[in-house]
């Protein structure tokens, strides 16, 4: 082990590691944080949109110099068959507000400014250092890390663990089991360049505006999963994603789904001409409450992705990220300051303000919901979407039918594909996942 | 020993894209790297000093934002990072960078100790012009040893260093007296993981930083774009050539009728760029 000692010892620079290396920085700890890739950021894929609270709370005055590609004034929800989509839009001029909410950011520049100002902060950033282990004692607790350097031991008295989704390191030492194949999703992604000003007509944008599409439906084959479309300055990030275990069970690959879904006349016309630049992939934690493990012992604290904390309804995964961090950097800094030592015991301040904070107070919310997508797969992503198309195509054509011959028609629709009980079980089910 | 090495912070070639209309590189969002031949020169200069004790300076020219390449170098384990930043080096040809650099070197000379080597890669990748090296030697009235692939034996006390030197015709022995500029070709080593504590050292050193003034720069006309007698008239993006092969009937004259022959077909490619080219 290397002579100098570290409070803390950071774990990847992702959003939850950067909001906990930055907090604990501004907290006067001396903090040395361990990134694999060659900065903050570079291996990062994510689509991403970024929500301003949580990093407002970080970095106030964020929007001076952060890299933000578009504040996002419109939503859309799209649920899909092979040939139609039936939408919900939402967009607003309140959007349009001094602050702006909600961002469209790519990663891999987002994350670099936001490491920079950790760097500002006081910390210690090694990129390209990769951490191969946790150094335990006798007692199992927590004393430093092994990395890939030479002389690469360090010692510190807490280690945060912001290593992202796979939790490597945290499986290898035995404090956490892997996650399942049922919580997590294979999501794939590619990145459409396109000029400025064609990207804005296509999506109806001014200026800074941007909109997002949401789409579940037919593109995911009756698995658990959505595809997305985030506008960027001047590229699209295109995607889906879907349950690993459902990749197993179907046998479908994540590039055939993703074809599918370009090819989908409602999103080959958004993309058309477009050059693509990146294809990536990545896991993403879905199991919600139920899959969170445990989340502090000795000498130890796990933030972010690697503590399965995102929330899949609402699709938010970086906020409880930096929220996550930052809560364990304030922890720690309680704890430091009463000069008690990074016990169990002690580090379980951070699971008490994970509590209080909407972080869990959400993922408990809708603690059912995974289940419930994943066991009604088949109706949720094949049957209702495809009832719905045919529903509206129904409502749409005029073709002389007497509209309440149609209404009826509509109706048997339903009926046969799921069945009264099945109808008003699928709906009581969703109200009680949703409550 | 006193080693400095010359790199360069380029973008990442890899992932440019030139603008559709204007022909123009679109540097805008794309990573920049350390030069990759200068990663070499940095390699054998940290090898040479394992072996004779002393000290690597890594010596750079560039935007304020250079400074992170400089720290990638010191993290490898070099001794100190020079970055040489000022608004009158900016739009400087082979011409002015040469006049730059040298003056840093002489002024690094007088601050850490007169270099025995100065170390460069054999060419940056997004120059392609492979005469810094050589402007700066000249300069500085350095014996220079270009594409040199290894470095043999160095005698420090006599001041003699002899290496192999990749030349068309083959492998060339050569002995030269120190102080000397070497530029490494590729491939002759594997850059090293540095140490945590090279790392650590790295992330929190002060990069030494120097206007034009405070390298020593006498006469400012002579640097950057002012200082730059290259200038780029046109740039245009010349047409894939197809790949096709032929077959030719040669006869009884082989030698003379394969030339004409040659010449009859001469590449598209080329006569393209010799019209886009007319006229200047």
């Amino acid at each position: 082990m290397i002579e100098e000692r570290f409070d803390a010892i950071v774990v990847g620079a992702g959003m939850a590691g950067n909001a906990a290396a930055l907090t604990l920085a501004r907290r006067g700890l001396k903090v040395l944080q361990l990134e694999r890739g060659e900065y903050s950021g570079s291996k990062n894929v994510q689509g991403a949109i970024l929500y301003s609270d949580m990093l407002e709370k970080l970095v106030p005055d964020f929007r001076e110099d952060a890299p933000l590609e578009r504040h996002l004034v419109e939503q859309r929800f799209w649920m899909m068959d092979d040939n139609s989509h039936t939408g919900l839009h939402y967009r607003s001029d309140e959007f349009n507000e001094e602050r702006p909410n909600r961002y469209t950011i790519i990663r891999a520049q987002f994350d670099k400014w936001f490491s920079k100002k950790v760097q500002e902060a006081g910390a210690v950033v090694l990129c390209e250092t990769t951490v191969l282990e946790l150094l335990q004692d006798a007692y199992g607790k927590v004393i430093g890390v092994r990395t890939d350097r030479k002389n690469g031991q360090v010692g510190a008295d807490v280690v945060v663990l912001a290593e992202g989704v796979s939790g490597l390191l945290g499986t290898r030492a035995g404090l956490r089991k892997t996650p399942d194949k049922s919580n997590v999703a294979l999501a794939v992604k590619e990145m459409h360049f396109l000029p400025q000003e064609t990207l804005e007509a296509r999506f109806n944008l001014r200026g800074d505006e941007g909109a997002v599409i949401e789409a579940v439906g037919t593109i995911s084959e009756g698995m658990t999963g959505m595809g997305f479309i985030y506008t960027n300055k001047e590229s699209i990030s295109l995607g889906i994603g879907c349950l690993v275990a459902d990749f197993e069970k179907t046998g479908q690959t994540p590039y055939g789904l993703l074809e599918k879904f370009k090819q989908h006349p409602s999103v080959a016309a958004l993309i058309a001409g477009s050059e693509v630049k990146e294809y990536a992939a990545h896991l993403i934690p879905e199991g919600g409450f139920k899959a969170i493990p445990q989340l502090y012992g000795d000498g130890w604290v796990v933030v972010g992705d690697a503590a399965q904390l995102n929330n899949a309804v609402h699709r938010e995964g970086s906020n409880l990220a930096m929220t996550s961090g930052r809560l364990a950097a304030e922890a720690i800094f309680q704890i430091k300051s009463r000069r008690d030592p990074m016990t169990k015991e002690n580090l379980a301040l951070y699971k008490k303000m994970l509590d209080e904070s909407f972080v869990m107070k959400d993922l408990k919310k809708y603690r059912d919901m995974p289940d419930l997508l994943h066991i009604q797969a088949q109706n949720f992503f094949l049957t209702y979407p495809q009832l719905v198309s045919k529903a509206m195509t129904n409502f749409l054509r005029v073709d002389g039918t007497p509209k309440r011959e149609k209404e009826k028609t509509t109706f048997r629709s339903f009926l046969a594909a799921r069945s009264l009980t099945g109808l008003v079980g699928d709906a009581f089910r969703l109200a009680r996942a949703w409550r | 020993m006193h080693i400095v090495v010359c790199m360069k912070q380029v973008p990442d070639s890899a992932q440019i894209r030139v603008h559709p209309v204007t022909n123009t590189i679109m540097r805008q969002g794309v990573p920049t790297i350390i030069n990759p031949y200068d990663l070499f020169a940095i390699e054998e200069a940290l090898r040479l000093r394992q072996q004779f004790g002393g000290e690597v300076t890594i010596l750079t020219m560039g935007p304020p934002s250079a400074e992170d390449s400089l720290r990638k170098a010191l993290s490898f384990g070099a001794d100190r990072a020079v970055l040489l930043t000022d608004r009158f080096f900016a739009g400087a040809d082979t011409l002015a960078t040469t006049y730059a650099l040298a003056t840093a070197i002489r002024k690094i000379g007088k601050e850490f100790g007169p270099p025995d080597i100065v170390f460069t890669g054999k060419q940056t990748i997004d120059g392609d012009t492979a005469q810094v090296g050589p402007g700066v030697a000249k300069r500085l009235g350095l014996i220079q040893l270009t594409y040199v692939s290894h470095i043999d034996k160095v005698d420090l006390d006599a001041g003699l260093i002899d290496v192999e030197r990749r030349s068309e015709g083959g492998v060339q022995k050569l002995r030269s007296k120190m102080p000397c500029l070497i530029s490494i070709l590729e491939g002759v080593n594997e850059m090293r993981i540095g140490s945590l504590t090279d790392a650590l050292k790295a992330a929190r050193a002060t990069i030494i930083k120097w206007s034009a003034q405070d390298a020593g720069v006498e006469d400012i006309a002579k640097c950057g774009l002012r200082g730059s007698p290259t200038i780029v008239k046109r740039v245009f993006a010349p047409k894939p050539r197809a790949e096709r092969a032929e077959f030719i009937e040669l006869g009884d004259k082989p030698g003379d009728a394969f030339v004409e022959e040659l010449f009859k077909r001469r590449p598209k490619l080329e006569s393209e760029l010799e019209q886009l080219t007319r006229g200047y």
